[in-house]
C-alpha cells in the first residue's frame, strides 16, 4: 500500500494541438505538504488542472487513495474531497464573500449551517474574510482574494488541498499567517499540493518537492535535500533557494 | 454593508415615463398608455428571463425560444376551449379558474418540450455558436410547422374571458383588467425568480454558474443538470409568456413565436447577457417606448425599440448590467 | 486560363468538378433544354439565389459573420429596381437609378452595421441584424406610398427584356425568341460575372485576412490586421452582391412585394443552401442553389402526392400536406449541421483528399461495400 495519496503515473496532457505534458510522474504523500516547482511554462497549472479534471489526460492514470480518477469530470473529482484554488482564484466578484464561502461549503445549505468553529479558525488567520463578509467579493484587493480563495478550500475538510500560488500577491505578514494555516492543516491530517514561485515560502513549507521542467517532473525528492543542493536548484530552476 | 448599486439604470424607465408625460398631452391618456406598457414589459420579461439566463449560465444562444412561447398560447388557447363554460362565463373567480390552469399546463407543455429540445438540439453543440444559431433556429422552424400541423396554419383568436374584459378608470384613465392582472403575475414572476436567485443555494449556484462555471464545477456541483433544471425552467416561463401574450393580443399566429423572438433579443441585449435586473429594466423600457410611440408615431414602433437599443448600446456597449465574466 | 478564370479556386475534386459543369450547362441552355414556363422559372430563380447565397457565404463562411440582415439587402435591390421603374417608366435609366440608389443605400447600411460591430460581440450582432431586418418587413410593408404596402409594386420594364418583345417569329428549338429569353441571359451573364468576382474576392490577399480573422480573430488583430475594418468591408460587399441580387429577382418577376424579398423564409432558405451546400466554398452556393430551388419547386408536388396517398390518416396527411414543405425543411437543414457540417463540397472535397492520400486503401474500402 503506497503511502502517496495522489499519484500521477505517466501523464500526459494535450490541449488541441500542443502537447504540454510528456509523462509526469508524481507521488504526492499522505499527510504531507508537496512542493510543485518550476520555471513559468514547465507545466505545472497543467498538471494541476490535469488532476482535477479541467483537462482531460490523454494518457497515463492519475491515482487517488487508489482509485483511478483520470476518467472522472470534475465535480465527481472535488466530491472526492479534493479541493482546488486554482491561479486566477476562481473568486465569484458579483458573490459576497459571505456567498462564496457558503458554495465552497457544499454540506451547508446556509449561511448558518457553516461550521461556525471553522469559521472562527479561518477568521483568526485571514482577518479580512471576516471583515469584508457581506461585501462583493470583487471589492477585495488581489491579497484579501487570496485569502478567500484559500478559505474557500478549506471551509470544509477535506482530504487533499490543491493549490496554484497562493502567496502571490501577499504582504509577508498574511504569508506567514498562510503559513500558520498550512501548518495547521498539516497537522489535522490534511495532504497538500502547492505550485509556488516564492522558494523561500517553498522551503519553509514543503515536505517533499518536485521540480517540473519541460513537462515532465525533473526531481523528486526530499525538501531538505533540496534545499541543500544549490547546484541542482541553479540548474532547475535559475536560481537558488 | 457599503455595497455600490449601480443605480443610473434603474432611472432608466422612469425617466422614459417621465418624457413621455408631455409628449402625449393627456395625464389619463399617459396613464393607460404607461399601464399598457408595463404590463407588456412584464410579459416580456417573464419571457426573457429564462433565455438570459440560459445564456448567462451555458453560454447557450437558443434563437429558437420563440417555440416555447407559440406552443404554450396555442395549448393555453385549447385548455381555455376546454373549460368553456368557466371561460365563458362573467364571474370573475370562474375565470380565473379557467385562466391560471390554462397558464400552468401550457407551462408544464413548454418545460416538457424544453426538455426533449435541450437534449435533441442543444446539447449536441455546445460551445459551438454558429451551429447552436443555426440548429436552434431550425429547431424553431419545425415547431412552428409542427404547430401548424396541430393547430392549423391560420390564426386562432384567443378572447378574454369576460370578466377580464374592459376597464377600470382610475383618475379618468381607462386602466384595462387584463393588464392589471398580467402585472400581478410578472410582478410574481420577478418575485419569485429574485428571490431563489438571492436567498437560495441553488440562486447562489446559478448566480455563480453565470460568473465561471468551472469553478463552481471544481467546487463539486453538477453543473450541467443545474443547467438542464435552468432551461426547462426558461421555456416553461416562457410558454406562461406566451399564453399571456397571447390573451393580450387576443388572437394567435404560428409566426408569433417567431415575433416576440425578435422583442426579446433586444431585451436581453438591452439588459445584458446573463442578468435577470438587466432583463426587466429592458423589458419595462421597451414596453413602454412600444406603447408611447405607437400612440405618438404608430409607423415608428419598430425601429423605436432598435433605436433604443443603439442608444442604450453606445453608452453600454455590453448591455445595461453586464455579467462580469471569467 | 481556366485556372485565372476561376482565380486558382479549383473545385478539387472531379466528382464536383463534373456536378458544376451539369449545373452550369442546364442553366446556360435551360430555355432549350427544358421547355416551358415553369422551367425557366426555376432555372432564373437558381441564378438569383447562386448570387444571393455566395454572397452570404462571403460573410458567413469566409469571415465568420452570422447576419440575418442579408434579406435586408436583397429587399433593397427588388424596391430599387421596383419603386425606380414604377417612378420612371419602363426605361433604362429607370433601371440603372434604381440599381445605383440601391447600392448607394446598401452601402450606408451595411456600412452603419458593420461600423457598430465594432462596439458589440459576435451574438449581439446577430440578434441585432434579426431586429433590424424585421424592423425593415414591417416598414416596407407600411410606407405604403413608396412601396406599394402588402401589395406590393408590378412595374414594366425596358421593351428589349420585356415578354412582349419579340424578335422573331419562329421559335427556335423549342423556346420561343422574345425579351424573356434576352432577360434571362441577361441574368445568366450577369449571375456568372458576380460569381467569378466573388472567387476572385476569396482568393485575394483580402480574402485571406478575412480567414484568418475567422480562424483567430485575436491573432489576427495582434499581427496588425485590423479587424474591424475588414469585418466592415466584408459585410458592404456582401451587402452589395444581395442588393444585386435583389435587383435580378425584380427585374425577372417585374413585381417585388414585402413577402417576395425580406421574409424571414428567405433567409432560412440561404441558412439552408449554405449549410447544405458547404460554407466557406462558394462553390457550395452553386451546388446548394441549384438543388435546393429545385427540390422546393418540386418538392411541393411530392409533398402533394405523398398527401393523396395517406388521406384516411389525418394526421399524417397533415405533416405531409405540400403546406408543410418548410418542416421538411427544417428537418434537413437540422440533420445537415449536424452530420454535414461542411456541405456537399466539403463531403466532395475530403473524398478526394482521402483518396489522393491513400487510393490502395480507399479503393479497398470501396471494394468491400
Amino acid at each position: 500500500m503506497s503511502k502517496a495519496l495522489l499519484e500521477l503515473d505517466g501523464v500526459h496532457t494535450h490541449i488541441g494541438a500542443y502537447h504540454i505534458l510528456h509523462g509526469v510522474d508524481l507521488a504526492v504523500p499522505r499527510g504531507q505538504l508537496t512542493m510543485l516547482l518550476g520555471r513559468n511554462g514547465a507545466g505545472k497549472t497543467t498538471t494541476l488542472r490535469t488532476i482535477m479534471g479541467l483537462w482531460r489526460a490523454s494518457q497515463g492514470a492519475v491515482r487517488f487513495g487508489g482509485r483511478d480518477i483520470a476518467a472522472l469530470r470534475t465535480p465527481q473529482i472535488a466530491e472526492l474531497g479534493i479541493a482546488y484554488v486554482p491561479e486566477n482564484m476562481g473568486i465569484f466578484s458579483d458573490l459576497t464573500v459571505r456567498e462564496n464561502m457558503l458554495l465552497a461549503a457544499r454540506g451547508a445549505r446556509h449561511a448558518r449551517d457553516m461550521d461556525e468553529q471553522r469559521l472562527q479558525w479561518i477568521f483568526q488567520l485571514f482577518p479580512a474574510v471576516q471583515k469584508f463578509w457581506n461585501h462583493p467579493a470583487g471589492k477585495l484587493s488581489g491579497g484579501q482574494k487570496q485569502m478567500l480563495a484559500v478559505s474557500r478550500a478549506i471551509v470544509e475538510p477535506r482530504e487533499l488541498l490543491i493549490i496554484d500560488e497562493p502567496s502571490k500577491g501577499l504582504a509577508p505578514a498574511i504569508i506567514n499567517n498562510m503559513i500558520d494555516a498550512f501548518g495547521e492543516l498539516k497537522a489535522r491530517g490534511v495532504t497538500i499540493l502547492l505550485v509556488e514561485q516564492n522558494l523561500s515560502f517553498a522551503q519553509r513549507l514543503g515536505d517533499t518537492v518536485a521540480v517540473m521542467d519541460n513537462g515532465r517532473v525533473a526531481h523528486a525528492g526530499r525538501m531538505a535535500e533540496f534545499s541543500e543542493d544549490t547546484q541542482l536548484q541553479q540548474r532547475l530552476l535559475g536560481l537558488a533557494l | 454593508m457599503t455595497r455600490d448599486i449601480d443605480w443610473k439604470p434603474l432611472l432608466l424607465a422612469p425617466v422614459l415615463a417621465l418624457v413621455a408625460l408631455p409628449l402625449t398631452g393627456s395625464f389619463s391618456i399617459w396613464l393607460t398608455l404607461t399601464v399598457a406598457g408595463l404590463a407588456m414589459g412584464m410579459i416580456i420579461f417573464i419571457i426573457a428571463s429564462g433565455l438570459t439566463l440560459v445564456f448567462g449560465l451555458m453560454d447557450v444562444l437558443n434563437f429558437g425560444h420563440g417555440v416555447f412561447i407559440a406552443l404554450g398560447a396555442f395549448v393555453a388557447s385549447s385548455v381555455l376551449a376546454m373549460m368553456g363554460d368557466w371561460s365563458g362565463s362573467s364571474s370573475l373567480l370562474l375565470n380565473l379558474m379557467a385562466v391560471f390552469p390554462a397558464m400552468l399546463v401550457a407551462m408544464l407543455v413548454a418545460g416538457a418540450v424544453g426538455l426533449a429540445f435541450e437534449r435533441l438540439i442543444v446539447r449536441p453543440v455546445y460551445g459551438q455558436h454558429l451551429k447552436q444559431i443555426l440548429i436552434t433556429m431550425g429547431g424553431m422552424i419545425i415547431g412552428e410547422e409542427l404547430i401548424k400541423v396541430i393547430w392549423g396554419p391560420a390564426q386562432l383568436p384567443l378572447p378574454l374571458p369576460e370578466a377580464l374584459r374592459g376597464s377600470i378608470f382610475v383618475m379618468d384613465a381607462a386602466i384595462s383588467r387584463y393588464r392589471l392582472l398580467a402585472m400581478v403575475v410578472g410582478l410574481a414572476v420577478f418575485a419569485l425568480l429574485a428571490w431563489t436567485l438571492a436567498r437560495t443555494k441553488i440562486g447562489l449556484l446559478i448566480r455563480a454558474g453565470v460568473q465561471d462555471r468551472e469553478m463552481v464545477e471544481a467546487l463539486g456541483y453538477r453543473i450541467g443538470l443545474l443547467f438542464i433544471g435552468v432551461f426547462v425552467a426558461g421555456s416553461a416561463l416562457a410558454g406562461l409568456g406566451g399564453t399571456m401574450w397571447g390573451l393580450f393580443q387576443q388572437n394567435l399566429i404560428p409566426q408569433m413565436g417567431a415575433q416576440v423572438n425578435v422583442l426579446i433579443f433586444i431585451v436581453i441585449i438591452i439588459g445584458g447577457l446573463g442578468s435577470t435586473g438587466g432583463a426587466l429594466i429592458g423589458a419595462l423600457l421597451v414596453g413602454l417606448m412600444n406603447n408611447y410611440v405607437g400612440f405618438l408615431l404608430p409607423v415608428a414602433t419598430p425601429f423605436s425599440t432598435i433605436a433604443l437599443m443603439v442608444a442604450v448600446l453606445l453608452w453600454r456597449p455590453q448591455g445595461v448590467f453586464p455579467v462580469v465574466n471569467r | 486560363m481556366l485556372g485565372r478564370l476561376l482565380s486558382h479556386d479549383l473545385p478539387r475534386s472531379r466528382v464536383l468538378a463534373v456536378i458544376l459543369v451539369a449545373i452550369v450547362l442546364a442553366l446556360a441552355l435551360a430555355p432549350f433544354a427544358f421547355p416551358g414556363v415553369k422551367a425557366l422559372n426555376v432555372a432564373a430563380k437558381i441564378l438569383v439565389f447562386i448570387v444571393l447565397v455566395a454572397g452570404f457565404d462571403l460573410l458567413l463562411g469566409y469571415t465568420g459573420i452570422v447576419s440575418f440582415a442579408h434579406t435586408m439587402f436583397f429587399g433593397i435591390g427588388a424596391y430599387g429596381i421596383a419603386i425606380a421603374s414604377t417612378r420612371l417608366g419602363p426605361t433604362w435609366t429607370a433601371v440603372g437609378v434604381g440599381i445605383a440608389g440601391a447600392l448607394a443605400l446598401s452601402l450606408v447600411l451595411s456600412l452603419a452595421i458593420g461600423l457598430f460591430s465594432l462596439r458589440v460581440r459576435a451574438i449581439f450582432f446577430a440578434m441585432i441584424t434579426l431586429a433590424v431586418a424585421a424592423a425593415f418587413q414591417t416598414l416596407a410593408s407600411q410606407l405604403s406610398v413608396f412601396t406599394g404596402g402588402e401589395d406590393g409594386l408590378s412595374f414594366k420594364l425596358p421593351a428589349i427584356i420585356s415578354p412582349s418583345f419579340e424578335f422573331s417569329e419562329d421559335p427556335f428549338m423549342g423556346a420561343s425568341l422574345d425579351g424573356r429569353l434576352l432577360c434571362y441571359y441577361l441574368l445568366f451573364v450577369v449571375a456568372a460575372a458576380l460569381v467569378l468576382a466573388l472567387l476572385r474576392i476569396v482568393n485575394s490577399p483580402f480574402g485571406r485576412v478575412l480567414q484568418a480573422i475567422r480562424e483567430n480573430e485575436f491573432r489576427a488583430e495582434a499581427i496588425g490586421y485590423r479587424v474591424v475594418v475588414y469585418r466592415t468591408v466584408a459585410s458592404m460587399l456582401s451587402a452589395l452582391f444581395a442588393t444585386l441580387a435583389g435587383c435580378m429577382l425584380a427585374i425577372w418577376l417585374r413585381y417585388n412585394g414585402p413577402d417576395t424579398s425580406l421574409s424571414f423564409e428567405i433567409m432560412v432558405d440561404v441558412l439552408l443552401i449554405v449549410v447544405i451546400g458547404g460554407m466557406g466554398t462558394i462553390y457550395g452556393a452553386v451546388i446548394g442553389s441549384a438543388v435546393f430551388v429545385i427540390a422546393q419547386s418540386y418538392l411541393q408536388d411530392l409533398l402533394r402526392l405523398a398527401s393523396e396517398q395517406v388521406a384516411g390518416w389525418p394526421w399524417l396527411a397533415a405533416v405531409l400536406s405540400p403546406d408543410r414543405w418548410l418542416l421538411w425543411l427544417g428537418l434537413l437543414f437540422v440533420l445537415s449541421v449536424y452530420f454535414f457540417p461542411t456541405g456537399v463540397v466539403g463531403k466532395l472535397r475530403a473524398a478526394r483528399a482521402a483518396h489522393a492520400a491513400n487510393p490502395s486503401s480507399a479503393a479497398a474500402a470501396r471494394g468491400t461495400s
